[in-house]
């Protein structure tokens, strides 16, 4: 279950798991842009996951993903998630008559 | 009306084929290092091409032996220390298999399973050995391994260790491993890259992988979180690559020597095998693997 | 299916046990083995090392032997029949990974040259002392097959056998030698290998994706694959479902050890083996195996000469031990007698089934020589009285 954060500003963004994160900070302290923070919410766990406190600072290089111990964030390039929702798209819907 | 109206796409973590996903949440703690020398595993994988459906992931047991369960590859989670020799068994059994990786604890492989380390080393047997070094025997509540620092203190040195610990990149390159690495989970990009070269490598490859252990090895020693032994990991870590193993021992949050260390080839246990038979009996041998190629 | 000819050494063999039992195997389709030296088994891996780089498959002298028993199950998930061999102190060390393969189901051969024990005892002279440790020596609840051969022809017969064994149940199967068997030297015949009935092993056809490693049908034996092959398939020594993933809860306990332990005990009667001599309307029976039966077989022939009415019953397979049968006896003779080379251990098993209904005789012997057919004699004359 991802849930996007898709701000179109920067060069990309991060996909985060939220449920999964157990607020160990290593995005956080390791992302090379310094654009995450711990989020005021808790997760369902009482963890508080990161957030991107500067979203057109992220490149979507993905060391956060790298970092992560629990798969829960990563980042990606915008290019590169237009190149997979292309991949990823239907075929045209027949258009319903009438 | 025309209806081409793209869904929404779930962009899947990169990292989730590589795993059994109906088996996550992982049983890792919050700031556990282990998770993060996977995503270096993954990455490695990906970045060499290799088919998926030929490489075997075997564990020990121990919490990195947990990593076995979690890949989706042929993995086999064995006996305490008796990773590597299982290892043999399968690598030897079938060298079509693209790679056969052991991956387990510093416990596991140095303490119980010392005694295959050793000799899987010196025959050069073709393995990599991914050790994930947290300086304690963390499963069963934090006790002391063969690497622990003098000094610091876990459950059975309640007082602090004072028994010396293995240099396990000596033991290693000494024993005669063709690749020996170090690196921390901090050296992210490092360590994928150098179980990239691991992947690729031919004969005993052994990579410590030092990662924190908050639950237990920090904890018991007022290291603080996972993050903060990362930034210890940071600042204390130097890069030798070439470094020469006999210096590269650790001390209590000491300073790290890290980088890769030796790196050299000669023939594995199996090729030299193939060597010596087909010299001594000619055309009457079949060399055994018939095609033994890595890709 | 029939035997590998390039594994057939047809011919007729003056050889000793040990190099029988290593011909049986490699007849068996046996291609990979990996040992440790400990007297009075060396042989048999000596020989595999010299036969198999022109048979074709591997041999490797580990460090140990907890090596060689874990090393011959990664290379069985290769897809290899797989052997180790040792003797006491050998198999006490491989005991954890006999449990590793009694709970994973993996196909495996151990054979065990006995010796005076315990500890280091008596290296180069016998025992049958070891013959509850292969049942019970592993901790937790499993059911081993053990074969006993009492002459090296069985070493090389029974051999086939214990491989066909271990691939249709797919459990760890033990061969209980001696030192005696195993260092005497008689006629062995090897048949062409078109002669050798081999069990294939249960290669699933189900597809990636499909297959379940621990799934079973009525039969309570899983179909297997092994690496390489796609299946992505994951094994553990922990408790674990069909998938193969841990499940650490008593209903997948419960679930899983009954059936690894019916597996055997529902077959059992497909299973045990005995050859009987003179055993209806005998009054005494002597049960035994291995070399002993050699001993006792010459003393049931003096005892029938003196005018007594004695059955020969000769355990093959000791593990699963043939209770039904003897339960059967034990309603018409009047006493057993069970000469072992230990201090009484498939003693316990006759008594166990006769359940007290006639006295059950043993010769306790702390190994070391055999039995001297008087002495069985003498206890047969005891039994009949």
């Amino acid at each position: 279950m991802s849930e996007a954060a898709p701000i179109k500003k920067g060069k990309g963004t991060i996909f985060l798991t939220l449920e999964v994160c157990k607020g160990c900070s290593y995005c956080i302290d390791f992302c090379p842009a310094h654009c995450l923070e711990f989020s005021r919410e808790f997760n369902r766990k009482g963890y508080h996951y990161p957030v991107l406190s500067s979203p057109e600072d992220c490149t979507g290089c993905d060391l956060c993903g790298l970092y992560c111990p629990d798969f829960a964030i990563f980042g990606m390039r915008f290019k590169d998630i237009e190149q997979r929702r292309q991949a990823a798209a239907p075929e045209p819907l027949i258009p319903a008559r009438g | 009306m025309s209806a081409t109206e793209l869904p929404v796409c779930e962009i899947e973590n990169p990292v989730m084929p590589y795993l059994r996903q109906e088996r996550l949440p992982h049983i890792w703690c919050p700031g556990c290092g282990i998770g993060t020398t996977v995503n270096c595993f993954t990455r490695a994988l990906t970045d060499s091409g290799m088919d998926l459906d030929r490489v075997a992931i075997v564990s020990g047991i121990g919490c990195t032996g947990r990593v076995a369960g979690y890949m989706n590859l042929d993995s086999f989670h064995t006996t305490h220390g008796r990773a590597i020799p299982f290892a043999t068994g399968l690598r030897l059994a079938n060298p079509d298999l693209a790679k056969v990786v052991v991956y387990s604890g510093d416990g596991d492989l140095s303490a119980i399973g010392g005694n295959h380390l050793i000799h899987a080393a010196r025959r050069n047997m073709d393995l990599m050995v991914v050790c994930v070094n947290n300086f304690t025997y963390g499963m069963t509540g934090g006790q002391v391994a063969p690497t622990t620092p003098i000094g610091a203190t876990q459950t059975t040195m309640p007082y602090g260790n004072f028994e010396n610990p293995f240099n396990l990149p000596f033991l290693a390159d000494a024993c005669g491993a063709v690749y020996v690495a170090r690196w921390t989970v901090y050296h992210v990009k490092q360590l994928a890259k150098a179980m990239l070269e691991g992947l690729k490598k031919k004969g005993f490859v052994f990579i410590e992988a030092m990662a924190p252990c908050p639950t237990l090895y920090s904890r018991r020693n007022r290291l603080g979180d996972g993050v903060d032994q990362l930034k210890y990991y940071k600042e204390k870590s130097k890069v030798v690559n070439g470094a020469d193993t006999k210096e590269v021992g650790l001390t209590f949050q000491g300073d790290i020597t890290v980088g890769k260390f030796v790196d050299r080839d000669r023939p594995t246990w199996l090729e030299a095998m193939n060597e010596h038979y087909t010299h001594h009996f000619g055309d009457r041998y079949t060399p055994y693997g018939g095609s033994h190629a890595q890709d | 299916m029939h035997a590998d000819p390039k594994g057939v050494l047809t011919g007729i063999h003056f050889i000793d046990g040990d190099h029988a039992a290593c011909e049986g195997a490699l007849a068996a389709g046996c291609r990979f083995v990996a040992g440790y030296p400990i007297t009075p088994s060396t042989e048999v891996v000596e020989r595999f090392a010299a036969r198999i780089p022109l048979v074709g498959g591997m041999f490797i002298q580990l460090e140990d032997e907890l090596a060689s028993s874990i090393a011959i199950q990664g290379a069985a998930w290769a897809g290899k029949k797989v052997m180790t061999v040792t003797s006491g102190p050998g198999l006490s060390l491989m005991m954890e990974h006999v449990g590793y393969a009694a709970f994973t189901e993996t196909p495996c051969v151990f054979v065990d040259v006995q010796r005076g024990g315990p500890s280091t005892g008596l290296p180069t002279l016998p025992a049958q002392a070891d013959m509850m440790q292969v049942k019970w020596g592993s901790h937790g609840d499993y059911e081993p097959i053990a074969l006993c051969p009492n002459s090296p022809q069985e070493c090389f017969d029974l051999m086939i056998k214990a491989f066909n064994l271990a691939e249709t149940y797919r459990v760890p199967v033990f061969f209980m030698m001696d030192e005696v068997v195993g260092h005497m030297t008689e006629r062995v015949v090897i048949p062409e290998a078109s002669q050798i009935e081999v069990v294939e092993r249960k290669w699933t056809t189900k597809k990636p994706g499909e297959y379940r490693p621990y799934e079973t049908d009525e039969s309570l034996v899983p179909e297997m694959v092994k690496a390489g092959d796609g299946y992505r398939i994951h094994i553990t020594g922990l408790t674990h479902d069909e998938r193969g993933y841990p499940a650490m809860t008593a209903p997948a306990q419960d679930k899983l050890v009954k059936r690894l332990v019916n597996k055997i005990r529902a077959n059992a009667d497909k299973i045990v083996d005995i050859r009987e001599d003179g055993v209806a309307g005998a009054d005494v029976v002597v049960v035994s195996f291995g070399i002993t039966s050699r001993v006792a077989g010459a003393a049931v022939e003096a005892a029938r000469a003196a005018g007594l009415k004695v059955g020969h019953l000769r355990l093959v397979i000791t593990w699963p031990f043939p209770a039904k049968r003897i339960r059967e006896l034990a309603a018409t003779v009047k006493a057993f007698v069970v000469p072992e080379l230990n201090m009484g251990q498939m003693a316990l098993e006759v008594e166990r089934a006769a359940a007290g209904r006639v006295p059950v005789l043993t010769l306790p012997h702390a190994g070391g020589t055999v039995h001297e057919p008087a002495a069985i004699l003498a206890k047969i004359k005891e039994a009949a009285q």
